[in-house]
């Protein structure tokens, strides 16, 4: 009897399915599916030459490039980007010593909320203060930067290539697909999801800042520096992942050992 | 329950007695897991998930009632504080991470224990109820993971549970309030997470208590083997502790180290990197995805496009999905054949095999785009999914001609002759 109505159940569903795959089948055959022009002119991101200092289970932060990306950060990308999760005392991680982050801190006029009165006034920010929020006066809202490495797919190497991609958009692709125009205010940028980006190319000459350790700032070095200071950001606690999880596999790799040896002893004389 | 010759437990300490007398929990432990439990001596690999699972559940309890202590239920602050443990909680990174990972570690070890009952027979007489309360647990654990995974707050926590609870809204007439009654609200909202966050505090102790049940309703006809022939003789067993201790000690080694590579190198890649920007309603992510151990039962939701008669294609969705989980119910009742292993079974084993490609084929298109041609791909999949269950297995199990069974447990595992001689026949 219950499979009688089993049966029944799937019979039910089968032609049902069967039912939605026949509609779908039809309408793919009668009308294919159209390439569209985020199909075709969408670039997978790479990341810059040499990869990142980071990547892979061995990966440390370089300091000096974290330092340069936090100047890159604060010189061009802190007029429309805030940092909200990062805390003035979190620079001593990028080899910032105690002076020099108060020195940074005070630059920065923090908002402060007074429950009581509802007043907000502003104190010079010092080492437990977050890096205040930004005032756009645009239209939108740039998104924080803080977790924007973890926030995309490809991560720091889709912030270096979407930094080094913008261009103008190529003949062809109007050719191609009429319609898609640049909207008024957008720019081209073929790593972008939808290929237009409200931003304006941030990093666009050699030289925009100048780095106090005589590295040359290009624009891949500077897009390269920045990405790397936000995976930072982000992920703060990288290298102290990676050293902690080598000894914990050691470990796990000798306990494999022994519980293996102590299974063969147990069961030296039991065949199974 | 137990064998006859099952050890009995003998206090030698004089504490342990005076314990005994009182309270006789030594005497449970050790006739539960210990050297009192009797257990086939051919038990393989497959027979560590369970034990593995149990471990999964104590990792996800001891990480997530230490998160719990720095978490902050609240929509304005909850994203902020995953964030302040990430950062500032010490080792909190850690603990997150190990929750996170440890909820996929959980899935993938329950599947691999549900897959080896589907292969070996588990579910089938007198193991009936074991097969129902772990159909429960995974139901409980579905509920718990997703309930998890909208705490953070993030754009696929806040638009999963959009998703997941507009399910509700495609039963006719009180669909609609129903959802409003989950949710607290229209949508997701401070109501939604709040009684989120105590249900998923809740739920895990409620899988703890029918896991208890799960182990007591195994410990009556005792545990199943890979030949699927029930223990005959003494010579059939070995005591749980040592030989199943030492076991799964192996087992517990591997996994633990393939779980922390995961956790310290590659803790985010099972997450979508959606879920590290804030809960906007008012941005609908390009695609949304639940985590990938729903992917399987998502493309099943999604397959189905077009209304089919007087039922709308949604609801055909929601009542295919559920009853995809819902028909492991059915299945020691489905299942008519004699012979419960699989590898006795020549016929059920292709029909096996396939289904496992199947689901993950289905779970490949559960984490793709709802385009085509993963859309068709997931029809094909999800009605072989269906015929699988409805209507092979009770009709494999009619008429499939078995392979011989060994004699026993002891001559599977040692030959006849020497069986002989160990276990004389009576």
């Amino acid at each position: 009897m219950i499979r009688i109505f089993s049966i029944l159940a799937g019979a039910f569903f089968s032609v049902a399915l069967l039912w939605s795959f026949g509609k779908g089948a039809s309408s793919y055959v009668s009308e294919p599916p159209k390439p569209t022009v985020e199909s075709v002119y969408h670039k997978h991101a790479e990341g810059p030459e040499g990869g990142f200092s980071f990547e892979g289970a061995f990966g440390k932060f370089d300091k000096q490039q974290l330092q340069r990306g936090f100047q890159v950060y604060t010189e061009v990308c802190a007029t429309c980007h805030a940092l909200k999760h990062v805390a003035f005392r979190d620079l001593k991680e990028i080899g910032y010593n105690e002076a020099e982050i108060k020195a940074i801190a005070a630059k920065y006029k923090v908002p402060e909320y007074n429950a009581t009165t509802g007043e907000v006034k502003t104190h010079d920010g010092v080492a437990k203060d977050h890096f205040p929020p930004v005032v756009y006066g645009g239209q939108g809202s740039p998104p924080d930067l803080s977790l924007i490495a973890k926030a995309r797919h490809g991560g720091p190497n889709y912030i270096y290539a979407l930094l080094t991609g913008y261009q103008p958009q190529p003949a062809e692709v109007l050719k191609q697909f009429p319609d898609a125009k640049i909207p008024a205010g957008l720019n081209w940028n073929p790593y972008f999801a939808n290929l237009n980006i409200a931003m304006p190319q941030p990093l666009v000459s050699e030289g925009q800042v100048s780095y106090k350790d005589g590295t040359k700032p290009t624009v891949e070095q500077m897009s390269a520096d920045v990405s790397a200071f936000l995976m930072w950001t982000a992920e703060p606690k990288l290298e102290k992942r990676n050293q902690t999880g080598w000894p914990v596999l050691g470990f796990l790799l000798f306990a494999m050992v022994l519980a293996y040896m102590s299974y063969r002893t147990v069961w030296a004389d039991k065949k199974h | 329950m137990s064998f006859p010759w099952a050890k009995e437990y003998t206090p030698s300490h004089p504490a342990m007695v005076w314990l005994d007398e009182k309270l006789p929990l030594p005497r449970f432990v050790y006739n539960a897991i210990g050297a009192g439990y009797p257990v086939p001596r051919n038990l393989n690999y497959f027979w560590n998930f369970g034990v593995l699972a149990g471990f999964c559940l104590v990792i996800q309890l001891v990480t997530g009632i230490v998160l719990a202590m720095h978490y902050a239920a609240n929509t304005g602050v909850a994203f902020d504080s995953t964030e302040h443990i990430m950062r500032d909680v010490n080792w909190g990174w850690l603990l997150r991470y190990m929750h996170a990972n440890g909820a996929s570690a959980f899935f993938v070890v329950v599947y691999a224990h549900i897959f080896r009952g589907f292969y070996f027979g588990s579910y089938k007489a007198p193991r009936e109820m074991i097969w129902l309360l772990g159909v429960l647990i995974f139901l409980l654990m579905m509920a718990t993971a997703f309930m998890g995974y909208v705490l953070p707050w993030g754009q696929m926590s806040f638009w999963g549970a959009k998703v997941i609870t507009g399910l509700f809204g495609a039963i006719p007439v009180v669909g609609e309030p129903l959802q409003i009654w989950l949710l607290g609200g229209f949508a997701p909202d401070q109501a939604a997470l709040n009684r989120f966050f105590s249900l998923h505090f809740l739920l895990p102790f409620v899988i703890l208590g029918v896991v208890i049940l799960h182990i007591w309703a195994l410990h009556i006809p005792g545990s199943s083997n890979p030949t699927g022939v029930e223990v005959k003789t003494e010579s059939d067993t070995v005591p749980f502790h040592p030989y199943y201790t030492a076991k799964d000690g192996v087992g517990l080694a591997v996994f633990l180290f393939l779980y922390f590579a995961m956790v310290f190198f590659a803790p985010n890649a099972l997450g979508h990197p959606d879920n590290y920007i804030p809960a906007n309603p008012m941005s609908t992510p390009a695609h949304i995805v639940p985590e990938w151990y729903f992917w399987p039962f998502y493309a099943i939701l999604r397959a189905f496009t077009a209304d089919f008669f007087i039922i709308p294609a949604k609801l055909m969705g929601v009542l295919a999905m559920f009853s995809a989980i819902l028909v492991w119910f059915l299945l020691p009742w489905l299942d008519k054949s004699p012979v419960r292993s699989g590898t006795y079974r020549p016929t059920f084993k292709k029909f096996y095999w396939l289904l496992v490609i199947d689901v993950l084929v289905l779970g490949y298109c559960g984490g793709a785009p709802a385009a085509e041609p993963y859309v068709m791909i997931s029809q094909i999949a999800a009605m072989y999914y269906f015929l699988h269950f409805f209507v092979v297995i009770p009709v494999v199990s009619a008429i499939e001609k078995p392979l011989p069974l060994p004699f026993s447990i002891t001559e599977a595992v040692l030959g006849k002759d020497e069986a002989a001689t160990v276990a004389p026949a009576e």
